[in-house]
């Protein structure tokens, strides 16, 4: 009788203090509060990373048998199928923005540029982890093509997955990540072309980062100087709609 | 002893400032981290060992998700879950880092948590654990010094578990991973350190199951008092000791 009184006065104030938990989480202040602390892992990591410090690359027999694929898996409009159907050859990647020089780069010109293959984990913010060969031109040899205004902070990066309502998914990175020697807008996956599920035909890879920040099936770059004015205002689709982080070292 | 006049002589000061302080920042940090931890763990509640992991790899452990009674928030919200834990989870770190450095200050460490020689005998271990079977917790004086299994214990959960926590957690940051690789290498890849993380998490629910009976079982009004105020009542010898 009495163990199962404690029992059940036990469970309460486990309920207790975890709804007084959640209901801070819902507090304003409370929730400033615990979002700042990506400012503080953003600033430790950067001060304990150097600026070019290398993810982890594998050799290629250490790779995933299966690399799956998560989030959007086929944007599957009609636009984007007629892309598929013609392997592409019709797609262009728009780099605009804060740039000297406009470009619309087809997926044969991307090719044509150095390109950097790489053996990298895929972490994603879910908690697994895959191994992949990626193959795929340096984003900073596209931004040089490009001629990047002084002016230009931050890379936003444009997709072609309607994620409901007609918002696309995007996502963006600061220039730290964007001239990384490991950042590349890749368009093959184990020496195969990018599968439709993995982002076909070109996403980003930026492999200090989680899953979310890797953005597939990309239409268009842009420079800019601020991401406050860019949809949610929150640098990314996850950002904005869920509270992921935007620094996504974590 | 130079209590002042009211106090009884038989109240001792027990715990300095800093232990109290340090103990109950841990409790509440180590409340949150394991329950906003279950909330993330409820986003792929499957554990690897290895470099890689993922939905069509080998699992050693699949789970069924917790329920609202373990995770923070209640329901499920991964970014949310997230925000807390990397959170809190700075705190911890930094709270422990200093509880560690004041503790070598002050001698806390040398003084009442480092094992003597007589005490790693076989035999004085042996007859700490018959103590702690029959539930002969020691009285008097004596009961201000910890014994061997308690420091076993506190050494154990300060300076290997609670550290395993930390750096399998930052095992599992890609940005870490870059910063210092040498971690992937210490736990043989970032879901090994994952699945570290998890069972490491629940030895420490295991030290705390072990440690609040013992609470309970040596008095919980004076223990709680003690790691409040700082002031513990020396238990009275039991009837036929001399309370050495």
């Amino acid at each position: 009788m009495t163990g199962r009184l404690t029992r059940r006065a036990l469970v309460a104030g486990l309920a207790t203090s975890l709804a007084g938990c959640d209901a801070l989480g819902r507090d304003e202040r409370v929730r400033r509060a615990l979002f700042s602390a990506e400012n503080m892992h953003r600033w430790l990591q950067r001060a304990l990373q150097d600026r070019d410090a290398l993810a982890r690359e594998f050799r290629p027999d250490q790779r995933s048998p299966i690399f799956r694929g998560n989030g959007t898996m086929n944007p599957g409009s009609a636009a984007y199928k007629a892309l598929w159907r013609a392997g592409f050859a019709d797609w262009r990647l728009r780099v605009d923005g804060l740039v000297a020089r406009p470009l619309s780069l087809s997926l044969a010109q991307l090719r044509a540029m150095p390109q950097r293959t790489q053996t990298t984990r895929h972490d994603c913010v879910e908690g697994w982890s895959a191994i992949g060969s990626w193959r795929g031109v340096p984003l900073r040899r596209v931004l040089e093509a490009a001629g990047l205004s002084s002016r230009a902070r931050y890379l936003v990066f444009h997709c072609m997955d309607d994620m409901g309502g007609g918002q696309d998914y995007y996502e963006s990175i600061d220039l730290v990540d964007a001239f990384h020697p490991q950042t590349i807008l890749a368009h093959s996956l184990n020496d195969a072309p990018l599968p439709v599920r993995n982002g076909a035909p070109l996403r980003l890879r930026v492999e200090r980062h989680l899953g979310y920040k890797h953005a597939k099936y990309l239409a268009r770059i842009e420079a800019v100087a601020d991401l406050a004015a860019v949809r949610g205002g929150k640098g990314g689709f996850w950002e904005d709609v869920a509270g992921y982080e935007w620094y996504a070292g974590i | 002893m130079s209590e002042g006049p009211s106090t009884p002589p038989d109240m001792v000061r027990r715990h300095r400032l800093s232990t109290r302080l340090w103990h109950w920042t841990n409790a509440l940090c180590l409340y949150a981290l394991f329950t906003s931890g279950l909330g993330i763990f409820n986003a792929h509640p499957r554990l690897y060992w290895g470099q890689y992991g993922a939905n069509f790899d080998t699992a050693w452990l699949t789970l069924p998700r917790f329920g609202s009674l373990w995770t923070l928030p209640g329901s499920y919200d991964l970014a949310l879950s997230r925000r807390w834990h990397l959170s809190v989870a700075l705190i911890f770190a930094f709270a422990l880092l200093a509880f560690m450095l004041w503790s070598l200050v002050n001698r806390h460490i040398a003084r009442n948590l480092a094992l003597r020689r007589g005490e790693m005998a076989l035999r004085h271990i042996g007859r700490s654990i018959r103590d702690h079977a029959r539930l002969r917790l020691p009285t008097g004086p004596a009961a201000l010094r910890y014994n061997v299994l308690q420091k076993a214990s506190y050494i154990g959960v300060i300076f290997i578990l609670l550290p395993l926590m930390i750096f399998t957690g930052l095992t599992m940051s890609p940005g870490m991973d870059a910063a210092w690789p040498w971690l992937v290498d210490l736990f043989g890849g970032r879901q090994s350190a994952r699945s570290i993380h998890f069972i490491a998490a629940w030895l420490l629910v295991g030290f705390f199951v072990v440690h609040i009976l013992m609470v309970v079982l040596a008095g919980p009004i004076n223990e709680l008092r003690s790691m409040v105020t700082g002031w513990y009542r020396l238990p009275a010898p039991r009837d036929g000791e001399d309370g050495a």
